[in-house]
C-alpha cells in the first residue's frame, strides 16, 4: 500500500476536447482524479463499486464507469464528462431536455450517469425498443423517480434523435 | 483535512486497546480521534427514553454493531487517511451478540447495555375504548403475527460533513447534507457540550436524495466536529457506499402480533395490537420515534374504537435505526392490513368488502381517532370508487381467474392507508408515561418558517425551512408567490438551503413527515399574502383608488376603473426601498416577511395518551395484480393502481413523481431489499451487488389516480404525499402475494428463493438430484473455494464436475 506512494506516472489525454498532461498515482480511480484533480463536479460517485453508474463518462466514445477505471488507464485516450455535453449543444442537449420535460429527475445526483450512458447508446443505435432503452437505464441505480419518467424521457429522446438523422 | 473511519469488524465486543502509532507514522497522517478524546471533549447523546444508555460519537470501551465506529484518522488526503485506518491495531475481547428480537428479550440474553439491565428499553401500554367488552362480544377472533425487515431507501449521495472548529470561539462551523428535523441541532450541541448558538450548522441548496436517511449523518457531524478540534483545521468526510451499507442506517425492523374481535360481518370491534421495534444497538434520536408517530392513526382508515397497545422497544447487535420514508407507516400498516386479508380469508368474503364494512364513514370528518389523532378530512368511500371504476378492478379480476384457469399463480392484492403528515412535536413524548411528561414539560406544535423579501429592483427571494433533496419545493413555491403577485415565476428565486445564524428555523424544520405541502408551502402563502396586502394598499394610496380598486396582473398593477392609471409591479414592490415617503403611516414596510405558522390542532400528549400525531391525514387506497413465475419464485407486478387523496395539490406532475418515487422504493422493500446478519453478527448486505435495489427493468408504472378533499387545517387545503406508497405497498403486494399462494404466512422481501421455497413441491424437485450433504461434498467445495486463485482453476472445476454429476 504505502510502497505505492509517491511513485507518480505521468499521462496525457484528451479531456472535453482539451489536451491535458498529469501527474497521477497509479492507484488513483478516474472518478477521483476527474472531481478532484480536474474540478469537474459533474461526474457523481455513489457506489465505487460499479453497480449504481452513477459516474458513468465517456472513454474513446463509449460509456463507462470511472469508478471501476484507474486515472493511468486513460492514458493518450479521450474523456468526455456531462460537462462536455451541455457544452457542446450550448445548452442542454435532446436528451438532457428532455429529462426536463418528463420530469425525469428529482434530486439529480444519478441524472448525468444516466445521461451519459443514453448519449451513448441513443446515438450509436437507430429505433432502439423500449424494452432495449429500459436494459440501458437498469446499469444506473435512481433512486427517486421510480424509473418510469426517465424511461419516457429516453423513449423520447430516441425517436427525436432518429429524426433529426 | 479527510477524514477516515476505522470500524467495528465485529458486532459485540470490548474495546482492550486501541494502538495508533503505526498509523501516525505515516506520512500525511496528521492526527487519529480515539474514545480518549471523545470522553474528555463530548457528552452521549440525549435519549428519547429515561434510561442509562450511553451512545457517544465513537465508540467506547465497547463495540455494539458491526461498523460502529472506534477512530477516526485524520490525513491530508482521503486515500492516505484510508491507508492509515488499516494501521490502527484495535484489539478486541468479543462477546456473543443478540441479532434479532426473540433473542434479545430473552432472561438469559446478553446484555448490549450493562446499566439498562435489560435490551428493552421501554415498555409502554395503552387502553382505548373498552377492548375486554369489545372481545366478549366477538362472533370471532382473528390474529395474525408479522414481522417487517430492517431496510433503507439508500439515497444514491451517501453523507456528507465538513467542520471547522473555532478555538478563538469554541465554536463549530458545519456544512453537511443533513435535512433535519432540525430538533436534532440541540442534541449535537449538548453532545458537543456547546451552547446551540456556537454551532452553526448549515445544509446546501442542492443535495442528493434523502428519503429520511440523511437525518443519520447527525452522528457524524459530531464526531468530523470533534476531528476538526483535534487537528484545530477544517475536516471534510464522505462516506462511501459500503460505509453507508453497513452502518448509516436502518429502517427498524418490527415483529407485531394483533388479535381482531369481529362480528360474523367482519366488522372490527376492537383490537389488541403488541409491537417490538428493533432499534438496533442504540436507541439514536428521534428514535423511539418510529413506534409513535403513527400513534394517533393507529385505527387506520377504519372506524374500530376499542384498541389495546403495547409497544416495546428492543436493542440488537445491529445498525441504530432512525428516519427512513414511511417512518413507522409501513411497520403499522403490514400488520394491519395482512389483519384484515386474513379476516377475509377466515369469513371468506371478498377482502374488498371487509374494508368497507369497516371504512370511516363519509361524513365523519374531523374525526377523532380513539388514539387522539385528528383525521382532517376524506371520502375514503369516493376514492375507493374511483379506483375500482377508472383502475379496472372488474378487468383485474377477470384476468386472475383466466390466469387461474390456466393454472398461473396469480393473486390480487388490496391496501387502504391512512397517510400522515406535518409530525406534532410532541408526539416522541409519548413514549413517557403521563407523569414523566409533566416532569419534562409539554411538548407539542412544528413551527414552520418562511421568508419573502423583496429588493430594489422589485424582484422577489424566497427562504423555506423544507431542506427539499429533489423534491421540487422550489419550483412549486416559485409559481405559488408568482400566482400571489400574478408575476412572472421567472422573478422568483427559491433558497431552500439553511444557515442556523441566519435563516428562520424552529426545532421542526427541515425534510421529513411530509410536511412541505401542508405547513411549508402553506406558510410561505401566508407571508407572501402579508406583503401583498401592504402592496395594495400602498398602491391605492399612491394611485389614489380605493384598496379593492386596485389589480395585479400580469406584471402590472392598475385601477379596475381606469386601466392606465398604472404601475408596473417592480416599480411598485421596490418603492419602499427609494421612496419610504411612499408608505402610509404606521405600516412597517414591506420589504420582508418572516413568517411562523403551526397548528392549534398540535397539542401534547395528554393524561389518557391520546395524541394527535400528524398534522394532516391523507388517504390512499391501493391495488395490484401479481403473478408468480413457478419455475423461479419472481414475482411479476401485473398491475398497480393506487389512488390519493392529498387534499389539494399544488403541483401535480411533482406528486406523481413522489408517488412513483415512493412506489419504486417500496418494490424494493417488499421483493428485493433487506440488511441481513448473520447468526455470528456478521453484516451480509455490505455492497450494492447484496443489498439489491431494484432497476428499471423491475419497475413497473403504477396507475395513478386522485380525489382531493381539502385539509381545513392547513392553509391551503393541501396534504403531504410523499410517504403514502412507502406505506401502503409492501402489504398491497404481500397481501397479492398470500391470494396468489394460498398461503398467511409472508415475510418481506419475497425474493425468488423464499418464495419457491413456500410454492415449490418435492415432486418438482428434478429428480436425480441428490441434496444430502456428504463428507466428499464439503471436502470438493472447500478445494474448490482454495483453487478459485488457481490458474488451472477451470479444468480442475471440469474434472471435479464430472465427477460429482
Amino acid at each position: 500500500m504505502s510502497k505505492i506512494l509517491g511513485s507518480k506516472k505521468s499521462i496525457s489525454f484528451t479531456f472535453n476536447g482539451t489536451k491535458v498532461e498529469k501527474e497521477v498515482e497509479p492507484r488513483i480511480l478516474l472518478s477521483d482524479f476527474i472531481r478532484d484533480s480536474l474540478g469537474k463536479t459533474g461526474t457523481h460517485v455513489g457506489c465505487e463499486h460499479g453497480i449504481c453508474g452513477a459516474c458513468t463518462i465517456h472513454l474513446n466514445g463509449r460509456a463507462v464507469r470511472s469508478c471501476l477505471t484507474l486515472a493511468v488507464q486513460v492514458d493518450n485516450c479521450e474523456i468526455h464528462t456531462i460537462e462536455f455535453i451541455s457544452g457542446k449543444y450550448n445548452g442542454l442537449n435532446i436528451i438532457q431536455k428532455n429529462f426536463k420535460k418528463y420530469f425525469a429527475l428529482q434530486c439529480g445526483f444519478c441524472t448525468p450517469g444516466i445521461i451519459m450512458s443514453l448519449c451513448d447508446y441513443l446515438y450509436r443505435n437507430n429505433n432502439p425498443s423500449e424494452q432495449e432503452i429500459k436494459d440501458v437505464i437498469s446499469g444506473h441505480l435512481c433512486r427517486c423517480t421510480g424509473y418510469s419518467s426517465i424511461i419516457k424521457a429516453a423513449v423520447e429522446s430516441a425517436k427525436e434523435i432518429n429524426n433529426a438523422e | 483535512m479527510h477524514a477516515s473511519f476505522v470500524r467495528s469488524p465485529y458486532s459485540h465486543a470490548k474495546i482492550l486497546k486501541i494502538n495508533i502509532s503505526e498509523a501516525l507514522k505515516l506520512d500525511g497522517v496528521e492526527a487519529v480521534l480515539t474514545g480518549e478524546d471523545v470522553i474528555k471533549w463530548s457528552e452521549p447523546f440525549v435519549v428519547g427514553v429515561k434510561q442509562p444508555m450511553e451512545h457517544w460519537c465513537l465508540g467506547v470501551k465497547k463495540v455494539r454493531y458491526v461498523g460502529e465506529p472506534v477512530a477516526i484518522v485524520i490525513a491530508r488526503d482521503r486515500y492516505i487517511a484510508e491507508d492509515a485506518t488499516e494501521l490502527v491495531n484495535v484489539e478486541y475481547d468479543l462477546l456473543p451478540p443478540v441479532m434479532n428480537i426473540e433473542s434479545s428479550i430473552k432472561s438469559n440474553a446478553p446484555i448490549l447495555h450493562e446499566k439498562v439491565k435489560s435490551n428493552i428499553v421501554s415498555e409502554r401500554n395503552f387502553n382505548y375504548g373498552n377492548v375486554e367488552k369489545a372481545f366478549s362480544l366477538a362472533n370471532n377472533i382473528v390474529e395474525i403475527d408479522v414481522e417487517y425487515p430492517r431496510n433503507s431507501c439508500t439515497p444514491i449521495e451517501c453523507f456528507n460533513v465538513i467542520s471547522e472548529y473555532s478555538d478563538e470561539n469554541k465554536s463549530y462551523n458545519v456544512l453537511s447534507n443533513f435535512q433535519g428535523p432540525m430538533a436534532l441541532h440541540p442534541v449535537m450541541a449538548m453532545a458537543l457540550k456547546i451552547p446551540g448558538n456556537k454551532l452553526r450548522l448549515r445544509a446546501p441548496q442542492n443535495s442528493g436524495g434523502s428519503f429520511g436517511v440523511k437525518q443519520a449523518v447527525f452522528y457524524y457531524i459530531v464526531s468530523i466536529s470533534l476531528a476538526s478540534k483535534k487537528v484545530g483545521r477544517p475536516v471534510k468526510w464522505v462516506e462511501d457506499r459500503l460505509e453507508h451499507l453497513i452502518a448509516a442506517t436502518s429502517a427498524t425492523g418490527r415483529k407485531s402480533k394483533i388479535s381482531a374481535a369481529i362480528t360474523k360481518d367482519g366488522l372490527l370491534l376492537g383490537l389488541k395490537i403488541i409491537q417490538y421495534d428493533d432499534c438496533g444497538a442504540y436507541l439514536r434520536a428521534p428514535e423511539p420515534a418510529s413506534l409513535y408517530r403513527m400513534h394517533g392513526n393507529l385505527s387506520g382508515a377504519y372506524s374500530v374504537k376499542n384498541i389495546s397497545l403495547k409497544n416495546y422497544v428492543v436493542l440488537t447487535n445491529k445498525t441504530p435505526s432512525g428516519l427512513n420514508r414511511g417512518f413507522g407507516g409501513p411497520q403499522l400498516y403490514f400488520g394491519l392490513e395482512r389483519l384484515m386479508h386474513k379476516i377475509s380469508k377466515v369469513l371468506n368474503k371478498p377482502h374488498l368488502q371487509i374494508i368497507k364494512t369497516n371504512l370511516l364513514p363519509q361524513n365523519s370528518f374531523p374525526y377523532k381517532t380513539p388514539s387522539g389523532g385528528i383525521l382532517d378530512s376524506g371520502n375514503y368511500q369516493k376514492a375507493i370508487q374511483k379506483a375500482e371504476k377508472d383502475g379496472g378492478l372488474e378487468e383485474l379480476e377477470k384476468r386472475r381467474r383466466g390466469k387461474r384457469k390456466v393454472g398461473k399463480l396469480y393473486g390480487i392484492g388490496f391496501a387502504a392507508v391512512v397517510e400522515p403528515s406535518i409530525s406534532n412535536m410532541g408526539y416522541i413524548s409519548t413514549v413517557l408515561s403521563h407523569e414523566e411528561r409533566l416532569k419534562a414539560g409539554p411538548k407539542n406544535g412544528a413551527y414552520a418558517c418562511a421568508t419573502v423579501s423583496i429588493d430594489p429592483l422589485g424582484s422577489i427571494s424566497v427562504t423555506i425551512d423544507s431542506l427539499p433533496q429533489g423534491q421540487g419545493h422550489q419550483t412549486v413555491v416559485q409559481q405559488l408567490v408568482a400566482s400571489v403577485f400574478s408575476i412572472d415565476p421567472k422573478n422568483i428565486t427559491v433558497s431552500s438551503d439553511l444557515d442556523t445564524h441566519k435563516d428562520g428555523w424552529s426545532i421542526a424544520a427541515g425534510n421529513y413527515s411530509s410536511r412541505f405541502g401542508g405547513a411549508v408551502a402553506g406558510t410561505v402563502y401566508l407571508a407572501a399574502q402579508k406583503l401583498f396586502l401592504k402592496l395594495k394598499t400602498i398602491a391605492a394610496k399612491n394611485m389614489n383608488i380605493n384598496v379593492e380598486d386596485v389589480i395585479f396582473q400580469n406584471d402590472l398593477v392598475f385601477s379596475k376603473n381606469n386601466p392606465d392609471n398604472k404601475i408596473t409591479f417592480s416599480r411598485l414592490a421596490g418603492s419602499s426601498h427609494w421612496s419610504p415617503d411612499t408608505i402610509p403611516d404606521a405600516m412597517a414596510p414591506p420589504l420582508r416577511e418572516t413568517l411562523y405558522w403551526t397548528m392549534p390542532q398540535h397539542k401534547a400528549p395528554n393524561e389518557k395518551d391520546e395524541i394527535n400525531s400528524s398534522g394532516s391525514y391523507g388517504f390512499i387506497f391501493d391495488y395490484c395484480g401479481v403473478e408468480i413465475d413457478q419455475n423461479t419464485g419472481k414475482v411479476i407486478i401485473d398491475k398497480y393502481v393506487t389512488t390519493h387523496d392529498a387534499g389539494t395539490l399544488l403541483h401535480p406532475e411533482i406528486v406523481n413523481g413522489q408517488i412513483q418515487g415512493a412506489f419504486a422504493q417500496a418494490v424494493g422493500a417488499s421483493l428485493y431489499e433487506e440488511f441481513k446478519y448473520a447468526d455470528n453478527g456478521e453484516f451480509l448486505s455490505g455492497t450494492f451487488a447484496d443489498y439489491l435495489v431494484p432497476t428499471a427493468n423491475e419497475i413497473p408504472e403504477a396507475c395513478i389516480l386522485h380525489i382531493s378533499t381539502p385539509s381545513p387545517f392547513t392553509p391551503l387545503g393541501s396534504k403531504g404525499v410523499g410517504e403514502g406508497n412507502s406505506m401502503s405497498t409492501p402489504v398491497c403486494i404481500a397481501n397479492a402475494i398470500s391470494d396468489a399462494i394460498e398461503q398467511d404466512k409472508i415475510t418481506l422481501p419475497m425474493t425468488p428463493p423464499k418464495l419457491w421455497g413456500l410454492i415449490s413441491k418435492k415432486e418438482d424437485l428434478p429428480k436425480n438430484l441428490n441434496l444430502e450433504i456428504t463428507d466428499e461434498k464439503k471436502k470438493i467445495s472447500v478445494e474448490l473455494y482454495q483453487n478459485y486463485t488457481n490458474k488451472k482453476f477451470w479444468k480442475y472445476i471440469k474434472n471435479k464436475l464430472r465427477n460429482i454429476v
